[in-house]
Order: structure tokens, then sequence, then C-alpha cells
């Protein structure tokens, strides 16, 4: 048993802490938020040359080796600085379904890039439900040959559709909507039907260009902060070797996916919570009413000591299901546990810092609202309590 | 950072884990039997201390010289946590609270009379602190012991002196020094119940089981059963709270309640199916895992700090304050879970869990005031947890 943080991620975690206070401070937050495509590209360098863009891969792709609970040191430190990037869809999570799933060339051709900054790649899952739920994959791939004048390079026969066999490519027609950093994205990997139907059955995932001229995205101006997009894929053409994973089973991938989502969203929502509560307990200190600081009434003092119970409970469920992640043990419990949890804990926080912080950090440019604003989207992000009540349900076989 | 139990551990929880399950009756009536507070759970637990200290598992806290068995903090907390699931509870405020303090604070000859006793569960122990106006503000107690000779004699009224008609011993806090500010004038004694003057009254709970007043009129105490040094018993009561915190809080029984909650779900049939179908149930009871295991992470985090000489203060107090608010949401959630039968206590026909339900819901509303108030713990969290100023 130890409890603390080994000595490179202490190491880890106050760089990232005054990397993000000096280049990523609230007002260049906020002012990042007014931009469409809310990503800052000065930043995301800046990030790349500490190397933290590879944190997770293997170092044949240019990468760290990092373990998941590196990544929750970095991340808590994204989320105490709410600061707005792509890592969490580029690195952590596109990074993750290439490594798990993709081709030699898919990984040689991307992850490199990935982990040097060059390329961003965002996961277009959610549609008109925006359920995260395998019926909501509704966007078709299908396959048909090229129409007359249409070009289409790269192609490479496909072991699965028969030796010699021409092979047309797939063509994804569909709306995404919720696509994170979708605007700033490089590449998709994209959720669609192969299979008309609903149910997990005929789902695939494709690596798809997002530059491709039959691909129209739009921003969702999202008050959580986060960079949300439309993505309309209209018979945007893609070659037999975007395929990412296997033909028709790419369910499980999304289920990878959204845990590993969950799981890293917690270690951000970790990170907002402990600095609500900072910023609360530093107020209380020193503002004063009726000739006392606010923070010797013990009204204020219970809603701190309640909120440093959230803090303390989501911080210790989030570093435990982070572990078993690292020692290779099961947690998906362990994951919708700490997202259940965190998706109320921290919006309780963020409100009771507002409660105490009352009508100053009401108005608008306080930085506090950051972090308001950061529960709730990070409470419905990746399956909300009610979502994650019911996965733990089912796990604990009720 | 790594959550892994080492093998040592590992192995101690198992061999207690298959001990308790082969010693201890499984039916949920013999646990609530063994409950510590009824008065054939207090038999049952005196028989069990004797197949404890067979296996040398008594004393597990306490250092080697006084029969102890040293073991580091988290093994203690494996050992408060299996047993506790299993009801069993030994040796209780001797073991926890008269013990430690002794070995720390006690006069040479306290050492060589108590340990051993304790030790061996021979010797029980009720607790004198709280007086009618000295609840939450202890230091503000009354009770007085003026020097006479020889002796201390004590006169004054304890309140909810729970097990005083059945222990051997009073750990009692009285007044020394009137002219001193409140914490400075109070001296911890050790009493023998059996000493003239002291007199018992009962008081029944809401949970059913039996509390008391105690009245002290006269009563001669030996200079020698003052502990440690006179005018220092503050500071003892203190350290006592710190020592109980930890080791002593019957965790393990929210899990065994949650547990028993989760098979009733399971087994019970409403409306056509097993109630655990429902999914409002299996959103509650989805909940309720969780705060579990919250709960068992703030243990472990200050079993953790202990064992590397970090002092758990607001950590501490921030446990005691979850777990004993979940345990009545625990308790809250199985009464709604169960409806009309949750109305129905032990050994009434139809009662939900053989009336376990009814029980805990009735007991779980003590833990929260009872050894420190939710408002106390709170206090503490925001002071020395967060130096919010007092
Ligand atoms: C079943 C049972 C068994 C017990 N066994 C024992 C025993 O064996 N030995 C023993 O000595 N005692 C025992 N107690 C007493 C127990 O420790 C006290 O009930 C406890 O200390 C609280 O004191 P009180 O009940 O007088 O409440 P009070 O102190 O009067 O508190 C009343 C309310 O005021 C609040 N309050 C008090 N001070 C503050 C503050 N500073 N800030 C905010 N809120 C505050 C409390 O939180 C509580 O909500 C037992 C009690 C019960 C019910």
């Amino acid at each position: 048993m130890n409890l603390d943080w080994s000595e490179s991620q202490e190491l880890l975690r106050k760089t990232a802490r005054d990397f993000f206070a000096r280049e990523s401070p609230p007002a260049k937050v906020k002012q990042l938020e007014k931009t469409p495509a809310r990503q800052d590209p000065d930043l995301w360098r800046k990030i790349a040359s500490l190397g933290w863009l590879g944190l997770p891969f293997p170092e044949k792709y240019g990468g760290a080796n990092g373990s998941f609970l590196d990544l929750v040191a970095l991340l808590e430190e994204m989320g105490r600085a709410a600061i707005v990037s792509p890592f969490l869809s580029s690195v952590v999570l596109s990074g993750d379904l290439l490594l798990k799933a993709g081709s030699d060339a898919q990984k040689e051709r991307l992850l490199p890039a990935i982990a040097n900054g060059s390329a961003i790649v965002a996961v277009a899952l959610c549609e008109s439900d925006a359920s995260y739920a395998p019926d909501d994959v509704q966007l078709t791939a299908n396959l048909s040959s090229p129409l007359e004048g249409e070009e289409l390079s790269k192609r490479e026969p496909s072991a699965l559709r028969g030796e010699g066999a021409s092979v047309p490519p797939w063509r994804l027609s569909g709306t995404k909507l919720f696509v994170l950093d979708g605007l700033s994205a490089d590449h998709f990997i994209v959720a669609a039907r192969t299979k008309p139907g609903k149910g997990p059955a005929g789902i695939s995932l494709f690596v798809v260009d997002a530059t491709s001229p039959s691909i129209t995205r739009a921003p969702l101006a999202s008050f959580g902060g986060e960079a949300q997009a439309e993505v309309r894929f209209d018979n945007v053409i893609v070659p037999d070797d975007a395929l990412l994973g296997p033909l028709h089973k790419g369910w499980p991938l999304v289920r990878a996916y959204l845990r590993r989502g969950a799981l890293a969203m917690c270690a951000q929502m970790v990170g907002g919570a402990q600095q609500a509560l900072d910023m609360t307990v530093a107020y209380a200190k020193q503002r004063i009413q009726f000739g006392r600081p606010i923070g010797s009434f013990q009204a204020i003092q219970h809603k701190c000591a309640d909120m440093a119970t959230d803090v303390d409970t989501a911080r210790y469920l989030t570093y435990y299901a982070a572990w078993k992640q690292d020692a290779k043990q099961q947690n998906a419990l362990e994951i919708s546990q700490a997202k259940a949890w965190l998706s109320d804990a921290y919006r309780r926080v963020a409100r009771e810092a507002q409660q105490i912080h009352a009508g100053i950090a009401y108005v608008d440019d306080h930085d506090l609202q950051l972090y308001f604003r950061r529960a709730k989207a990070g409470e419905v992000l990746f399956g909300d309590a009610d979502f994650h009540l019911r996965e733990v349900a089912s796990l604990l076989k009720l | 950072m790594d959550f892994a139990y080492s093998k040592q551990e590992r192995r101690f929880q198992k061999e207690l884990h298959d001990f308790l399950t082969k010693e201890v009756p499984t039916d949920i009536k013999s646990r609530m039997l063994g409950q510590i507070e009824s008065e054939s759970g207090q038999a049952f637990q005196r028989d069990f201390i004797k197949k404890l200290i067979e296996k040398k598992w008594m004393a597990v806290s306490w250092p080697k010289e006084y029969g102890g068995q040293a073991k580091p903090a988290i093994e203690q907390l494996l050992y408060a946590w299996e047993l506790s699931y299993f009801h069993v509870s030994p040796g209780q405020t001797g073991m926890s609270v008269v013990g430690p303090t002794l070995i720390h604070f006690g006069t040479e000859e306290q050492k060589q009379t108590f340990l051993p006793m304790i030790a061996r569960g021979e010797v029980t122990f009720c607790l004198g602190y709280t007086e009618p106006n000295a609840g939450s503000d202890l230091a503000s107690l009354q009770t007085r012991a003026d020097r006479d000779g020889d002796d201390w004699v004590i006169n004054g009224q304890k309140i909810f002196t729970s097990g005083a008609d059945r222990s051997d011993y009073c750990w009692l806090a009285a007044r020394t020094d009137q002219s001193v500010p409140k914490h400075k004038g109070i001296s911890m004694f050790l009493v023998d119940m059996k000493t003239p003057g002291i007199s018992v009254q009962p008081l029944i709970t809401l949970a059913g089981y039996r509390t008391n007043i105690t009245y002290w009129d006269n009563v001669r105490v030996p200079a020698s059963r003052l502990v440690g040094e006179v005018n220092r018993g503050w500071y003892y009561a203190a350290a006592a709270l710190d020592f109980e915190r930890i080791a002593l809080f019957p965790w393990g029984r929210l899990e065994y309640e949650f547990d028993e909650l989760v098979r009733y779900c399971k087994g019970t049939m409403r409306g056509g199916k097993p109630l655990s179908k429902h999914p409002e149930v299996r959103k509650r009871v989805a909940a309720l895992s969780i705060e579990m295991s919250a709960m068992k992470l703030l243990a472990v985090r200050a079993a953790w700090m202990i064992g590397r000489n970090r002092i758990p203060n607001y950590e501490a107090s921030m446990l005691k304050m979850f777990a004993t608010e979940f345990q009545q949401r625990l308790s809250n959630a199985g009464m709604q879970i169960a409806g009309l039968f949750g109305l129905l206590p032990d050994g009434a026909p139809h009662a939900a869990l053989d009336g376990l339900i009814n029980y805990r819901y009735r007991y779980a509303v003590m833990p929260t005031f009872g050894g420190g108030s939710s408002e106390l713990m709170r206090n503490i969290i925001a002071q020395r947890g967060l130096g919010l100023p007092r």
C-alpha cells in the first residue's frame, strides 16, 4: 500500500501546474472559449515540446510509455487550470483506440504525429440521441463502386472480401453531434453502421481525413467551454484501409473508449473540484462581513467541510480505478463508480463555491465560473450519474 | 501509488475471514444476537474472546511488551473490518481506549495491573465522560474529585454511561482543580464499579438496548487509580478518542448490512419480479455501493497515514463523519426498499431480513452524534483541515 505519488509524478504535477498557470491563465482560457474552434495552436505546440502529447504511447511511436496514473496526474492539473485543449480527444482517447485496434500502418502514420502535435485526431460517436448507446450510431458506411470521375488513392485489396476482388471504397453518410475537438481535428475516428440495423452488431470504426471536401463542420458552442462540433459526412469516400479494428464488431472498442473517457474525465474533474475548493477557502479567509472573516461562520465552515469530503472521496475513487487500470485488473465497476460519484460531487462543490463567493463570482468574468460550467459539462460527458449507476447495477449483477 | 495489500496483509485477512466464517453462525438471527448492545450478545462476545486469545488475535494494536501483537496499522484496519463484519467485538473499551491510554500515559503500577487483564479479556470498562450538562463540550464537566488523604472522593452525575450495569471498572473523567481553566483541571480515574456510593439507573434507547445514568455519591478511589498525572485528563481523553476513531469503528458491519440488503433485493419478489430488477432499487443500491467504496478508501487512507506516522486529524474526522452518515443513508435505503416489511422488528413474523433492516435503521441514528458529532467533525475538517479561522 502506498497512496503517495511517485517522485517523477510529483515532478510532473508541479511542472504542469506551473506551466498551465503561466501559459494558460484563466483570462486566456476565457478568450479561447470565445473562438469557434477553441484550440490554441501556440499552447498546443508548447505542450508538445514538453513531450506530454506522447505520454501514454510506446517509445517507438515517439511516446514516453507512461502509465494511466501518469495521465491522471497531468489531467488533474489540466482540470485544475480549466484549460481547453484536444489532449483528451487526441492523446488519451484516439491514441488509445489506434494502439488497441490500429494496423501497423495506421499506428505508424498517426501515433508519432499525435505525439509531436502535428496531427489532432478526434472521435465522432454521438448522433441525434447523444446517448452513448449503440442505437445512436446511425451514420452509414456503404460499399459501392466509385462514381464516374471519382478518384481513389491508396487502395489496397482487402483480405476480407476475397483475393483479387476489386474493392470498392466505403461511403460515409450521416451527421455526428458533440464531436469533441471536431473543428481542430485533422482526422476523425468515426463510428459507423456497416450493417443496417440497431444494437451493437454492425458497427465499425473508420479513420477519416477531416479535411475531405465532403465533410462540413460547425461549432456547437457548449457553455462548458469544451470544443464541441457538429460534423456532417456527405457521401465521404474512404479507402478500405481506413477501417480501424474488426469489421462490424467495433462496439467493444467504443465501450472501451467510453470507459477510458469517463475515467480521464474524472481525473480532470478532481483537479477542477480541488481548485474550486481552494479558491473558496482562500476567499472565505479573506472576505470580511459583520466584522469577521466569513470563513469563521460555522454555516460556511460546514459547507467547506462537505466540499472537502466530496473532493477527497472523488479523488480516491478515481485513483483507485486508475491504479486498477495500470495493474491490469478489471475496473469497469470502479470507473463507473467514480464517474457516477464525480458527476454529482463536482457539481455540488462548484455550486457551493458559487454560494460562498456569492455576488462577486456571479459576475461574468470571475474565474470561478469556469469551474461551475466545467462541472456541468463534466457531469454529462461520457455518461452522467444515471448512466453510470445503471452500469454499476449491472456490474454488481443485481 | 499502490492500492494493493501486501502478501502478509492478504494472508492475515484470509486467515481471519476463514476462521470467522467457520466460528460465527451465519444466519442473521444469531448475528443479531451477537450485537454487542444486547444481553445475549455480551455472552457471545465473552465466549468468543477465548477463541481469539488462542489464535493470538487479541490486542493486535498494542506493543508486544504489553501482551499485544504490534500489528501494523493496515492490518489493524483489516482486523477491525473482518471482526465487525461478523459482529465480533473483542475487549471493546478496554482494548481500544483504556489500554492504549495506559500504555502511553499510565503509571508503571497501572500498566502492570490492568494491561494483562485487558489483553486476556478478563476485565470490562464503561466510559464515564458525558454528563447532563457536558456532551460535546466535554471539558465543561462538573463531576468533581477532591483529595482526602490517600483517596480521591468523587461526587457528581454521569449520563449515557453505557455498560455501567455490567462493567468491572469505569474510566471516569472528573474535575480535580476548580480554579484553573476548564481543560486544565480534569483527571481520569479507574474506578472499581463495586465501590460504595455508585448507583446505576437504566436508560432504554430507540434501538432497544440499554445505557445508563450513574450517580456518584462520595465514592472513594485510591490515589493510585488516578491515571498518569493529575489534571492531564483532558489530553488523555483527546488522545484516547484518536485511538478509537480508526481501530474501533465497526466498518465491517456496514458492509455486512449492504451485502444482506443486496441478498434481500435479489431474493424478494415484488410485482412479479425480484426487487433487484426494479430500476429504482437498482439505482439506489448502485449509489450505496459507491459510498461503500468511498468509505473504505477513506478508512484505508487514514490507516495508511497512521502506518506512516502521519497524524490523520482531519482525515479521521472525515472518515467518522462520512461513514456514520452513510450508515444512515444505507439503513434508510433498506427501509425504503423493504417498505411495510421494514416496519417489523426482530422477532415479528414477516420482518424484512429478520428485523436486521429495522434494527439498523434505529441504531444508525446514534453514531452521527456519539463519539463526536458530525457537526464537530465538520468543525475539525474546516479548521484543522482547511485552516479556516475560529
Ligand atoms: C446510546 C448512547 C450511548 C452512549 N455511550 C456513552 C458512553 O458509554 N460514555 C459516554 O461518556 N458517553 C456516551 N454517550 C454520549 C455521547 O457521546 C454524547 O451523546 C455525545 O457526546 C453528544 O453529546 P450530547 O448528546 O449531550 O449532545 P450535545 O453536545 O448537547 O449536542 C446537541 C447538538 O448540538 C450540536 N453541537 C454541539 N456543539 C456544537 C458546536 N461546537 N458546533 C456545532 N454544533 C454543535 C451537536 O452536534 C448536536 O447536534 C452515549 C450516547 C448515546 C446516545
